[in-house]
Order: C-alpha cells, then structure tokens, then sequence
C-alpha cells in the first residue's frame, strides 16, 4: 500500500537531483532541466497532500497545473535567455559565463 | 562788458579741449584755432580796456563755488586797471607769440601738442589775472607753473629739457610751499580769501601787524620763485632749453611777470608791512644786479636774455618793495613788449643759424634785416634810451628808487650793465665779420608769419612807453595806481642822468665789441678771478648741488639703504617665515589628514578585497550556498 511518506520520500529524492544537477551542470540546458525537476519535485508534494490530507477539495491539485503552466513559461524566459547568451558569448557553458561578477 | 570777462580765458580753455580730443592729427588746423581763440581773446581784451579807461572802477564778479558753515570759496573775477592792462599784455603777446611759432615750430612733430600747451597757458595766465581771492589765483598759479614744466620740456627726448623742466617745477614749488602758507596765515587771520575783503579788513586795521609782515614775506616767496629772484632764479636760466617762442611767451613776458604782478595785486598787505616791502625791494634790488652782472659774460643767446629778464624782474620788485605801484605795473608792461621782442628776434636768429652761441654767430645784419633792426629796437628800449617805451618805465622805477639813495646807485648800475650787455649781443650777432662762415652761408631771413610779430612787437616796444609820459595829463599813473593816483613830477635831472648811463653803457660795448679798441681777451686776463665768478653764475647751481641737492640725494640714498636692508628685508623675513608655516601645514595636509582619509579607505579596500572573492558571478555557486545555509538553517530548527 503507497501511503503519504512514500509520496514524498520520492518528491523529496526528486528535488535533491534537482539541486545537485541545478548546482553541478556545466550545460545551461542541464540546469534548466534540473530546476523542471525540482519543479515536478515540488508538483508532487502538492498532488500527495491533496490526496491524503483534503481528498475532497481540489486546491492542490489546481495549483500544481498552475506550477506546470508558469513552470513552461519560466522555461521560455530561461530558453531565450540561454539563446541570447549563447549569441553574444558563443558559449553554453555556465562556469565559463561570469559576466555578473562585481 | 566786464561781466563777461570770463570768456577770454575760457575761449583758450576751449581751444586746449578741441586740439587734444579732435585736431591732435591735424597740426595746421590747430595752431588756427588757438590763433583764433586768443585773437578774439585780445579783441575783448581791448574791448574792456576801453571801458575801463572811460570808468575807471574795479568791479567785481563772484560766484560762490564751495560754502561752508562761516566759511566760503568762491571763483570769480575782479575787473580793474591793473587786470585790465595784464590782459593786453598777456592775449597780445600770446598772439604774436602763437603766430611766430606757426613759422618757427614748423614740421615739429608735437606741433598739435604744443599749441594746445600754449592754448592751456594762456588760459592759466588770464585767469590767473583775473582772478578775485587767493584760492583761485593759487589754482592758475599751479596751472601756468605746469604748463611751464611742459614746454620746457617740451623737447624731452633731450635730457636738459627735461631736466630743466623739472628743475623749474621743482624751484618754483619751494617758493609756491610759502606762498600757501602766507595765504593760509592771511586767510585764518581774516576769515576769506576774497582779495577786496582782505585788503578791507588791513586797511581798518582789525589784523594784527605782526602777522600782516609774515604772510607778506611769505607771499612773496611766492613771487620769488615764479619770477625768479634771488634765491630761486636759478630755474629760469635753464628753462632756456624749451622753445624759444615759450621763452619769449612764459619766461620773459607773462609767467615770470607774474609774480610782480602778485605783488602788485597783494600792495595792501605790503604797504601795511614796511618790514616785508623792504625785503621785497632789497631782493629785488640784489638780484637785478646779480643777474645783471652775470649777463655781461654769458655767451648763450638765450641765457643772456634770461639773466636780463630775471634782472628787470628784480627792477619790477625794487619798485614794487618802494610802494612804486604804477612804476612797477608800467615797467611789467613795456618789458613785456620789448623782452618778448628780444626773445622772438633771438629766436629768429637761433632759426636760422642754429646755435645758440653768439660767438658763432656775427655779421648777420645784411642777411636778416628785419630781425636785426627790431632786436637793436628792443635793445635800446631795454636799455632806457629816450623816447623809446624803456625809457619812460625805467624812469619811474628810478624816481621811485631815488627814495633811498642806495636804490637808485643799484638801479643806475644795473641800468649800465643793462645797456653794456645788450648791446655786446647786438654788435657780436649782427655786425662785424661772420665767425662761422659755414653757419652764415645757411642764414636767411625768417618766413613772413616770423618777422610780422617782431614788427608789431618793435612797434610796441616804441610807443607803448607812450601811456607813461609823465607830462600827460591822464597817462599810465592817473589809470593805473595804488590808493591815489600819483603824478610822476617829471624828473628832467634823472632822464638825463639815465640816458648818459645808458649811452656810456653802449658805448663800451661799441668800444669793445666793434671797435674793438678795448680787448677783451686782455680784461679777461687781468681780472681772471671776477670773471670766472661771473661766467659761472656766482657758482650758485654748485652751491645749491652741494649744501642742498647733495645732502638731499645722499639722504635719500641712505633711505633708500634703509628701505632695502631694513623695510625690505622684514617684508621679506616675514614672506619667508610665512612660506616656511606653510610649508609645516602642507606638510601636516598630505601626511596627517590626507594619511588618514586615504588609510580608511585603504582598508575598506583590503576587506573588500578579500569579500569580493565571494562574488564569483556564477550562480551555481550562489545556488549552492543558499542551498547550504536552508540546510544549516533547517538543522538548527528542527534539531
């Protein structure tokens, strides 16, 4: 039987790749990639408490499609801005990028 | 018509204003309007001479120009005979003067420049004449001294010019400080400068004698260095350096006069002193014939006049010292026709040979005609040889001498030495064999607006002695006089007397200087020492070099010792002291404050140089951090 912990020992398991490969990748794309992850991390901890803790109200579920939605725009923004630095820099690589250093 | 008097000295004022600001550029046009301006001068001259002569009264103009509480200044004029007569003199002279200089100025490059100096002078002298207190005489006064530095200087790039300039200016200023401080005394003792109301308040006896007698003498020192008398007659010599025409205009005929005539304006005050009309006389008396008898040996042209002109000028003060009113004024009058007449004739000769050394000179009747017979006019009349006009003041000077005997003996020898001088200028200049024959190939006859003034004035100096006859019923004494007017007895005695003296005198200098049959050479010999003294003036410029110039200048050196070893060097010691205090707070500024400012921010420098390591701009590490410190924050709170 899946019960709560479960849910959120694999969320929790989820969000730590996130910030180990949000703080690792070399790759601007593999950052982006991490921080989805760590969005769906968070998704799920809103869809298993709305499951086991209010089974009757829906607000948690709603609000993960909402995290989905500005998840997919916060990705756009991050795309362009990856795309852009890649144009000015030819560059991807993040520890090469240090333009806002003092 | 007296009331408008004022224009005649303003016209020239006017004529100085155009030349300097308008016609600088245009010498011709200038000299015209100067001509001008005292030529209409001279037609009103004459104009209020006529209204004089048919009534005879000194009237007055005032117009109250400072007023203080009991106390006024005013400008004003004051018409009589006496002014009346000075202002023919002074525009009909100036006008001849102004004319010749046309001719003898020519292609000067001040030409401008120096008829608006004339135009200034003329404007000075006629104020000065008619002027009514001794304020305002005291401000014209001042003003004729200056033009009379400028034009004796006037060719300053010579360094006697202008050192003669200076010299006259600083001669006649010694006399001019005593002349201020007997107007001050007068003043303060009667409480105006107004002359009518001081001459009132003598006469009514309401100022004490004593004081009376020190401003008098002091108002004559005064008079003594502007017409230079003994001691201060030696600037007059050497103002001999500016143009002739000046000499014959300011240093024979009106400036120098004008100290004869300040104490002919100032007879009251004289009069009720006896002491100081004495010493106007007795000066008068020893410098005519000190300079009298340095004229017989001087060899300048011009020198020779300028000692006679100091020499009448003593005449003048005898006569005046005596109470001779009428003789003095009459004498100023006829010198300054036949003194100018010199001077413009010496002038024209100086035109033409260009020196100034009559023994250079000779031979030049032939050549310069007019000159000759105008110059041997003005001779005779300075010599007194009837009729002409020297003759008739000379006289009266002299009967008024006869008052004290020793006067008149001083008188009768000046008078010989008078006639010997002027006559060894006439035979050595024009007659005899030329002595520069180079010299008097060049010498020609001056152009027309030169000989023209040297006829009227040889006219005048003819028959302005005229007015003076003393068998006239109403001539020169019944017009102009001092108190009553006084009838000249005339003296058949003394006429004769001084026409022998006279005579003998010219005959000497015939004997010497044309026959030759007394040589000169062998005088000199015989009486080397006297004439040594006379040919180098008594020594009195070495004499005033050494017991006032000298100790003057080696106190002034010493001053001038002091200024740089003391006044200089504490000026210098507290620069110095003031550079060294800076120097310790530029010293305190860069290393103290500027230390501290610039430590502080060194070591805000330092941490932030090591705190900036922090900031790597990369946001991993960020991320990382942020990462660490929720973790370290979560074990803190749920631990």
């Amino acid at each position: 039987m899946l019960t709560l912990v479960h849910y959120l020992s694999l969320a929790a398991i989820l969000f730590c790749i996130g910030i180990y490969g949000a703080i690792t990748r070399r790759n601007a794309i593999g950052v982006l990639m991490a921080i989805e992850l760590m969005f769906n991390a968070a998704n799920i901890n809103f869809i298993a408490f709305s499951k086991f803790i209010t089974p009757t109200l829906l607000t948690g579920q709603v609000f993960a499609i909402f995290v989905i939605a500005i998840a997919a725009a916060e990705a756009t923004v991050g795309l362009a801005i990856v795309i852009l630095i890649y144009r000015h820099h030819k560059e991807i690589n993040v520890d090469k990028i240090n333009v806002m250093k003092w | 018509m007296q009331a408008y008097s004022w224009i005649i000295p303003f016209l020239s004022l006017v004529s100085f204003a155009t030349i300097v600001f308008f016609t600088i550029k245009r010498p011709r046009l200038s000299a015209y309007i100067s001509i001008s301006a005292v030529a209409t001068a001279f037609v009103l001259s004459v104009i209020i001479l006529t209204e004089v002569l048919k009534n005879p009264v000194s009237s007055e103009f005032t117009y109250s120009w400072i007023n203080l509480p009991g106390f006024k200044i005013e400008m004003g004029m004051l018409v009589d005979p006496l002014t009346a007569v000075m202002l023919m003199v002074v525009t009909i002279v100036s006008m001849l003067v102004q004319i010749y200089s046309v001719g003898y100025m020519a292609g000067d490059p001040r030409f401008s420049r120096y008829f608006s100096f004339l135009s200034l002078f003329t404007f000075s002298m006629l104020g000065l004449v008619l002027s009514n207190n001794f304020f305002e005489i005291f401000i014209f006064w001042e003003l004729v001294g200056l033009t009379s530095y400028l034009l004796i200087g006037f060719w300053f790039e010579k360094k006697v010019a202008s050192d003669a300039g200076k010299k006259a200016f600083i001669t006649t200023r010694t006399g001019d400080l005593g002349f201020l401080i007997g107007i001050f005394i007068l003043v303060s003792a009667a409480g105006t400068f107004n002359f009518n109301e001081i001459f009132h308040q003598i006469e009514a006896n309401t100022i004490p004698s004593a004081l009376i007698t020190i401003s008098a003498i002091f108002i004559f020192c005064g008079a003594v260095g502007k017409s230079a008398q003994f001691p201060l007659h030696v600037w007059l010599p050497d103002a001999m350096e500016g143009p002739t025409p000046v000499s014959a205009l300011i240093h024979a005929a009106t400036m120098v006069a004008a100290g004869v005539y300040l104490v002919a304006r100032a007879m009251t005050v004289f009069a009720a002193a006896p002491s100081a009309a004495l010493v106007v006389a007795i000066i008068g008396a020893f410098t005519a014939f000190l300079a009298a008898s340095i004229g017989l040996v001087q060899n300048d042209i011009k020198r020779v006049l300028a000692y006679s002109t100091i020499s009448q000028l003593g005449y003048m003060m005898l006569a005046l010292g005596l109470v001779g009113f009428t003789a003095g004024t009459f004498h100023l009058m006829t010198h300054a026709y036949f003194k100018a007449l010199l001077f413009l004739g010496a002038g024209s000769v100086i035109h033409a040979m260009h020196t100034n050394d009559i023994w250079e000179m000779g031979g030049l009747y032939p050549k310069m005609k007019i000159t000759a017979i105008t110059f041997i006019i003005a001779s005779l009349s300075i010599s007194g040889i009837f009729p002409f006009s020297g003759f008739w003041s000379k006289d009266e000077i002299f009967a008024v001498a006869a008052q004290k005997p020793v006067f008149l003996i001083v008188a009768i020898l000046v008078a010989f030495m008078t006639a010997f001088y002027m006559f060894r200028l006439c035979f050595v200049t024009f007659f005899g064999k030329p002595r520069d024959q180079k010299k008097f190939e060049h010498a020609h006859e001056s152009p027309k607006n030169m000989t023209i003034p040297l006829m009227v004035l040889a006219f005048l100096s003819i028959t302005a002695g005229w007015v003076g006859i003393p068998w006239l019923k109403k001539g020169f004494s019944s017009f102009v006089y001092f108190h009553h007017p006084h009838h000249a007895e005339p003296n058949i005695l003394l006429m004769i007397g001084s026409t022998i003296v006279a005579l003998s005198g010219i005959s000497l200098a015939y004997l010497m200087y044309y026959k030759k049959s007394i040589s000169t050479e062998k005088l000199k010999k015989k009486f080397p020492f006297p004439y040594k003294v006379l040919y180098n003036k008594y020594y009195f410029d070495e004499l005033y070099n050494t017991i006032i110039i000298n100790p003057i200048l080696s106190l002034a050196k010493l001053l001038f010792r002091f200024d740089l070893g003391i006044i200089d060097w504490l000026v210098n010691a507290f620069g110095d002291f003031t550079v060294f205090l800076s120097d310790v707070k530029e010293w305190f500024d860069s290393h103290i404050v500027d230390g501290g400012v610039n430590g502080i921010a060194y070591v805000f420098k330092v941490i932030s140089s090591g705190i900036r390591k922090i900031q790597t701009g990369q946001l991993q590490n960020y991320a990382l951090i942020i990462f660490f410190g929720i973790v370290i924050i979560m074990l803190l709170k749920f631990s």
